[in-house]
């Protein structure tokens, strides 16, 4: 087809310069099934082109990652023979668009990326981001999104042990939700998917291929406008009852070594799966579409090819071992096909009633897949404010009441009581702490998990905001004593082809590596969804880091609760009242002006490392870190969880709502019965350190404002999210 | 003692209760797979939670008809006790050797958290280590636990003394607020009326390890264990 033939239609997707490079690799014009395989895999969300750049420069190794980005997820060795999976990914779109099932198959892709490497999962968490709360369509997205994710891990048996929610009208035509799971395996026993040998057995397991999902991935690749319910089809819908056979089959399958290569079947369906298989092992597949299961009569070859189904997975067996396989999963009562061979040609050859369908060189559908450096602009600095910038409240305690019952500070309770966050018997730390904590099955030892960023920050300087994201979840892995190790980044930004919206994704990006490497916590795997914006407007911008981190002897773990009367109070690290940005000026005074607060990656790693020690030699009673709403809300938080109140008698030589709510970064308030052996650590570590009070009574003083029962502030915490939402 | 654990396609609690079950007895109990049809010797029988099938039909409706229930349901009659958590509890009921159903939640919402609980029984195989009318924290995880049945139905349970366990409050009161899931009388856990057949939607293998929080669900396995040694 000559380019003045060519109508927008015809491309799906592709632009008039990746079409030529189409021709070019085929020699002729690509028929139907053949461009829609190269419009799935070179559409934004399979092919990365426009953040791929970018992504190259963050850190990825170090001596406790077995495998960096690039396979299913990423793996991180934790010693005594054991690793830990994962990974965090996106479902934005379905999401807005079919909040349960956008959800659920969220949930249940992650998983499957986790389980395809050969790890049993052990925990799911989710970052969560929704529009005002006073736009029409919240309430219903909540509900739907709690209730998916919740309906796929409760009946899959994975807990869902933590996770972040924050509410900003830039998230009114598009929600984000995020989903991580966390699994272990064996360091010997990793599967991967490069299908290395030829006339080996490709072999299909799961579900059956219907017609949902088409061109799922092409729609995430794309803004919404008003029509965007009209896409509901594209909206693949999940069966977890499955997806735990699935996960059983192949676990035990996976004991035997009759696999060399297993892939899930996540966006573009078996046309990623295949080509990814090929592409890494260096070798061709052939595929017999009539072979593969389906639950539809009279499919296409395309829509075979880019189904998304879910519950599906394409592995290369062992020459000889399908009968093995096949009683494996008839026991699980789930199909088992084989669909094809690999070849030594490097070519995608499907075949259908005999004809050949589609023919593709591999290594040119994967090689010469678009890579853009997109125009970007930097994000322009912002003023610095003082502390007297932004205005006092008329009362200190009134403040501290209004944001702890607020939509971004209160309670998750009622989210988290809908997720089975107890299964599989190894949560130490549920839900509503700083990091969860999951034991590794059988052992002393636990993982640290936390997901965080902070869209205000990004939005007003990206790099800090990058950084923080990084620094915020190192923090909280810190905070319960455990050593992070490496993370998973979630880059959700607006439309690349705005120089703005690629400024903001480049900025971040860049501070995730320096606050990365700063915190020898490489990026093992991660997800990129851009396009997020309904009518031109984007979402503010939203880098979320999963951070993954090992306690060694979990009885030494910490939480934040106040724990005696008597224990003596300090804050960790420099107050300054940084107000900029805070929750408070954009709750209380109206508005989201300034900088940022500023990410000293030196004083982070110093504060953080003096923290670990402290709680490892057994200084400390509890411990929380400081961030959203900044101390007052910290020591709120702690009083809320223990029952117990603080008399803080500091006096503050900065404005005492900038000293109370200011967000100044790297910090801690840490309680402690050892004041002596504590301060003499500090101040031998060269770690700043503020006696503010001691722990006691039912409420909480803070200096400028009346006593506050712990009572009260309970109420106020956890009200709001459950009246919102109208039931308990 | 040997116990046996039935597991079904979507059973989810099977290894936290084998867990209990072996830190109690010392040893591991039998994982007994739904499609056999012979069970072996064994002292107890556990149905654990989870969502057998999916839930598809009904909580617990197709588990209740899989090959292996009809040898439960012989040894439950032959006296052997049977222990059904949460999903278990639902197949129990669906089978027939627990009276009444469990429907959604009154607040049609899944619900997992510590629940306080009051000691109904505390004369049987299950709960001879707890005291009548102690009050225990057991959590709950689930979407259908809101126990119904028909008045005679209930008036013969509470007549019978076949309700082994009750929502309370933390001095033990009996509250609507107590109640996670609408349940008639705040019923959590039933008895046959030979008292060998429990089912209970708290899960008591959650809470009987220190390191998760408590201790109170350990005496279940703890007299089970006993109980059936001696």
């Amino acid at each position: 087809m000559s380019a003045s033939a060519r109508r927008p239609e015809d491309l799906m997707g592709l632009s008039e310069d990746e079409y030529d490079t189409i021709l070019d690799i085929m020699g002729r014009d690509p028929n139907f099934t053949e461009l829609s395989i190269f419009s799935v895999m070179w559409s934004e969300h399979c092919s990365y082109k426009s953040s791929k750049f970018w992504l190259k420069t963050l850190p990825t190794e170090g001596p406790q990652v077995i495998q960096g980005p690039g396979e299913n997820a990423g793996v991180i060795d934790i010693g005594d023979g054991l690793a830990a999976i994962f990974k965090i990914e996106s479902h934005n779109h379905p999401s807005f668009i079919e909040p349960y099932q956008g959800a659920a198959t969220g949930v249940g892709g992650i998983m499957r990326d986790v389980f395809t490497m050969g790890a049993r999962p052990v925990a799911n968490l989710n970052a969560l981001r929704f529009g005002s709360p006073d736009h029409p369509k919240t309430r219903h997205l909540i509900n739907g999104v709690v209730a998916g994710i919740g309906g796929y891990g409760n009946c899959i048996g994975v807990p869902t042990v933590g996770g972040e929610v924050n509410f900003d009208p830039g998230y009114n035509g598009n929600i984000l939700v995020n989903a991580m799971t966390v699994g272990l395996a064996a360091t010997d026993k990793i599967f991967y998917s490069a299908a290395a040998g030829v006339g080996l057995p490709v072999v299909y397991v799961g579900s059956k291929t219907g017609r949902d999902g088409i061109h799922g991935a092409t729609m995430a690749s794309a803004e919404f406008d008003d029509d965007s319910a009209d896409k509901r089809p594209t909206v693949q819908v999940g069966d977890p009852f499955t997806e735990k056979l699935l996960l059983e089959a192949c676990l035990e399958l996976m004991a035997t070594d009759a696999i060399v290569a297993i892939q899930d079947m996540g966006a573009a369906g078996l046309t990623s799966s295949s080509v990814e298989m090929a592409s890494k092992g260096n070798v061709g597949i052939t595929l017999n579409l009539d072979d593969v299961p389906q639950r539809e009569t009279e499919m296409q070859p395309f829509e075979l090819m880019l189904s998304e189904s879910q519950e599906r997975m394409l592995m290369v067996l062992k020459p000889g071992r399908e009968d093995e396989a096949r009683a494996i999963f008839e026991k699980w009562e789930l199909d088992l096909s084989v669909i094809g061979t690999t070849n030594d040609s490097e070519r995608l050859v499907l075949t259908s009633a005999g004809e050949v369908v589609a023919d593709i060189p591999v290594p040119p559908l994967v090689a010469a897949a678009p890579e853009y450096e997109r125009p970007w602009t930097a994000t322009p600095p912002r003023e610095v404010l003082g502390p007297d910038d932004v205005p006092a409240p008329f009362d200190l305690g009134v403040a501290l009441l209004t944001l702890i019952e607020s939509p971004d500070l209160c309670s998750r309770r009622w989210i988290w009581e809908q997720y089975d966050h107890m299964v599989m018997g190894d949560t130490v730390a549920r839900p509503g702490g700083d990091a969860a904590l999951v034991r590794v099955h059988g052992t002393e030892k636990a993982l640290a998990i936390s997901t965080d960023c902070t869209p205000r920050y990004v939005e007003a300087n990206p790099i800090e905001g990058g950084k923080q994201a990084v620094a915020e979840a190192w923090r909280n892995v810190t905070a319960v004593g455990a050593t992070p190790l490496a993370v998973t980044n979630n880059l959700n930004f607006g439309n690349p082809e705005r120089p703005e919206i690629m400024g903001q994704l480049v900025g971040a990006v860049q501070g995730m590596g320096a606050a990365c490497i700063a915190l020898d916590s490489p990026v093992v795997s991660g997800n990129v969804s851009l396009y997020n914006e309904t009518n031109g407007v984007a979402i503010l911008p939203t880098p979320v880091i999963g951070c993954v981190g090992l306690l060694g002897d979990v009885n030494k773990r910490m939480c934040s609760a106040f724990q005696n009367n008597g224990d003596m109070v300090f804050v960790v690290g420099e107050t300054s009242g940084w107000l900029g940005c805070s929750i408070y000026q954009r709750d209380m005074a109206g508005g989201s002006a300034g900088a940022p607060p500023p990410v000293d990656l030196d004083i982070e790693r110093r504060n953080g490392d003096f923290i670990r020690t402290s709680i490892a030699e057994g200084h400390l009673t509890a411990c929380h870190d400081v961030s959203d709403g900044g101390l007052a809300i910290a020591l709120a938080e702690m009083a809320i969880a223990g029952g117990l109140g603080a008399e803080i008698d500091h006096k503050p030589e900065i404005p005492v709502h900038a000293w109370a709510f200011g967000e100044d970064q790297a910090r801690y308030v840490i309680t402690t019965n050892d004041p002596k052996g504590f301060t003499g650590a500090a101040a031998a570590a060269q770690v700043p350190l503020t006696r503010l009070g001691t722990v006691g009574g039912a409420a909480l003083t803070l200096p400028g404002a009346k006593p506050i029962s712990v009572e009260s502030l309970r109420e106020a915490h956890t009200r709001w999210l459950p009246e919102y939402m109208g039931t308990r | 003692m040997t116990a046996a654990v039935i597991v079904f396609p979507g059973s989810n609690c099977d290894r936290d209760v084998a867990v209990s079950l072996e830190s109690a007895l010392g040893h591991k109990p039998l994982m007994v797979w739904h499609g056999d049809s012979a069970l072996p010797d064994v002292d107890l029988i556990v149905v654990p939670g989870g969502f057998s099938y999916g839930d598809y039909l009904r909580s617990g409706a197709m588990a209740a008809n899989s090959p292996i229930m009809r040898e439960v349901m012989s040894r439950a009659r032959n006296g052997t006790p049977v222990l059904g958590i949460c999903n278990g509890f639902q197949v129990l009921t669906e089978c027939g050797l627990l009276p009444g159903v469990l429907m959604r939640n009154a607040s049609l919402k899944f619900v997992c958290r510590d629940v306080d609980l009051r000691v109904e029984r505390a004369d049987t195989v299950f709960t001879g280590q707890y005291t009548k009318h102690q009050v225990i924290r057991i959590p709950v995880a689930h979407h259908d636990g809101n126990y119904f049945t028909d008045p005679d139905t209930h008036k013969a349970l509470e007549d019978n003394g076949q309700v082994a366990f009750r929502y309370c409050t933390a001095d033990g009161s009996l509250t609507e607020d107590a109640n996670p899931n609408g349940s008639i009388a705040n019923i959590a856990g039933i008895l046959n009326k030979t008292g060998n057949v429990l089912g209970m939607m708290p899960h008591p293998e959650r809470l009987a390890d220190p390191l998760l929080g408590g201790l109170d669900g350990a005496p279940m396995f703890s007299a089970l264990a006993e109980a059936i040694a001696a």
